[in-house]
């Protein structure tokens, strides 16, 4: 399903096209090499791993499992957002492991394993109005996510 | 292949300078090296100039402020490893025979707070993802899984830097501090304290190198300068791409140096007298144990615990005080490292002195991903 088939919520902007796709739930767009059969985050055309250029985009579901975490409390260079945040590694299901937000910005209510989803947070609000949205992962336990992908206020991390 | 011998060795201390320029600091380092060396305008027949913050020309400036240009003058940025890079290429350089005699120089004068880096693009800072000490943290919860290394030898870390920092008069801070202040301190990213993290600041170093036999004798060999990269997969390397496949069997770039620097200098990890790693943080200190082969895998915890590693142990790291006491002018760092071990080998060091040495080992690894080994003999 090419990417224009897939409408992104009104109003909202992805941080940088080609990374996921806004839907909901939403997808992590990967690339997926034919040579050597690594999967890599972002898709680039050449794969970092063999150098082949016969790489397929691949979309996936984005559940995996936590694989390391922490949160970071002041504001990183260049990111005008909210802190702390959440900020780790899952490992997907596929076994590609990939850094990114975390929603739990208390790192003693997560712990490794644990199961986790994609899920697609607001940065920040643009010039022109839209919210500015990127990847993060959500612990999977309990209550769905809203598509603010902010967890439900208790009981999401056990 | 021709043996390389270092000739002089100079600083500018490491700290905050306030207006003092890079080529300021740069010209400090490079005429003591010079000095020392007995080498005068004229004397060195190419020049290589590590830094990273330091823009257009920074070489050129700093040779330029002395009157001492003509010669090939290039800037290198190899991150943190900008200086192990810098004398990779001059030692290559006069091995060949190329030239007989190359200055190597560091400066760098760091903008405060943590680190901006071109290395990330735009929408990853925009996300929240340009948060280098996070990665530090990532990496230290996976030591602290993987080895026993628990918080406590992370704040044993800086304590044992922080008393060696005391004998350093180029060291950026040289007070003693206590494990409970450390974890006191407050919390970066978890597990990782303030304390615990270096400083980015400002300073420069400088390194004469000469072909063997063309000075004097008992002079320090450089027996090993190396730079490796990284290699695909390491989803926490310092490359720290945004993702890779399961990689736990990836050789991260500072085993690849150190094993292609212990081949050339002819010795091993068990020969070592005295070495000089990166610190960036405490944890990183600790994996740099096991990547540098210091110890077995997993055993970094047990090495910090034995004393093995203080000042009077059996292989002191860091008796400079490490980049936790000195800061971290991305640079000047590694050549900061060497001239540091230089002084260690000609028993120069004082209060800090290692006894006997007559092996020693420098170690950078950083953004690139870039790792830097150099490995000294008297």
């Amino acid at each position: 399903m090419p990417a224009a088939d897939l409408e992104p919520a009104p109003g909202r902007v992805p941080v940088r096209d080609g990374l996921f796709v806004d839907v909901d739930p939403p997808l992590l767009v990967t690339g997926r090499c034919r040579s050597c059969g690594h999967l890599h985050f972002p898709h680039r055309r050449t794969c970092p791993y063999c150098s082949s250029e016969r790489v397929d985009e691949s979309r996936v579901p984005g559940r995996g499992r936590l694989w390391a975490h922490t949160a970071v409390t002041a504001a990183p260079p260049g990111y005008t957002g909210d802190v702390p945040y959440g900020f780790g590694v899952v490992e997907l299901d596929e076994g590609l492991r990939v850094i990114g937000r975390l929603t739990e910005a208390e790192p003693s209510l997560l712990r490794r394993g644990q199961p986790m989803t994609l899920v697609v947070v607001p940065l920040h609000t643009d010039d022109d109005g839209r919210t500015v949205v990127t990847y993060a992962f959500a612990p999977s336990s309990a209550e769905p996510h809203g598509l603010d992908g902010r967890r439900p206020p208790t009981g999401a991390a056990t | 292949m021709r043996a390389v011998d270092v000739a002089g060795v100079g600083m500018h201390p490491f700290g905050r300078h306030g207006e003092l320029s890079t080529t300021e600091m740069g010209v400090t380092a490079v005429r003591a090296a010079l000095t020392e060396a007995g080498v005068g305008r004229g004397g060195f027949q190419a020049a290589f100039c590590a830094t990273a913050y330091g823009g257009v020309a920074s070489g050129h400036k700093v040779l330029g402020a002395l009157g001492m240009t003509g010669m090939p003058i290039v800037d290198v940025e190899a991150g943190c490893a900008s200086g192990g890079a810098a004398l990779m290429l001059a030692a290559g350089a006069i091995a060949a025979a190329q030239y007989d005699t190359v200055l190597v120089f560091g400066v760098e004068k760091m903008p405060k707070g943590i680190i901006r880096s071109s290395f990330f693009e735009p929408w990853q800072e925009e996300a929240g993802l340009a948060a280098t000490p996070a990665y530090f943290a990532l990496r230290a919860q996976r030591l602290m899984e993987s080895s026993g290394v628990t918080k406590d030898h992370l704040a044993a870390v800086v304590v044992k830097n922080r008393r060696h920092g005391v004998h350093n008069d180029d060291a950026m801070f040289r007070s003693e501090v206590v494990a409970g202040d450390v974890l006191a301190s407050r919390v970066v990213c978890e597990p990782l304290r303030l304390w615990m993290l270096c400083t980015p600041n400002e300073g420069a170093a400088a390194v004469v190198l000469r072909a063997n036999g063309t000075g004097s004798s008992g002079a320090v060999r450089l027996a090993a300068a190396v730079l490796r990269s990284h290699v695909p997969g390491a989803v926490l390397s310092e490359s720290t791409p945004l993702s890779g496949l399961v990689d736990d069997d990836v050789i991260p770039p500072t085993a690849l140096a150190a094993q292609d620097a212990y081949e050339q200098a002819g010795v091993g990890p068990g020969d070592l007298d005295v070495v000089e790693c990166q610190d960036t943080d405490a944890a990183r200190e600790l994996l740099s144990y096991e990547e540098l082969a210091l110890c077995a895998p997993g055993s970094s915890a047990e090495l910090l615990e034995s004393g093995a590693t203080q000042l009077g142990g059996r292989l002191p790291v860091n008796p400079s005080g490490g980049l936790l006491s000195k800061g971290e002018p991305l640079g000047a760092s590694a050549l900061g490292q060497v001239v540091e071990l230089v002084r260690q080998l000609r028993g120069q060091c004082g209060a800090r002195q290692v006894p006997g040495a007559r092996t020693a080992l420098s170690h950078t690894v950083g953004r690139g991903a870039n790792a830097g080994v150099v490995i000294l003999t008297r």
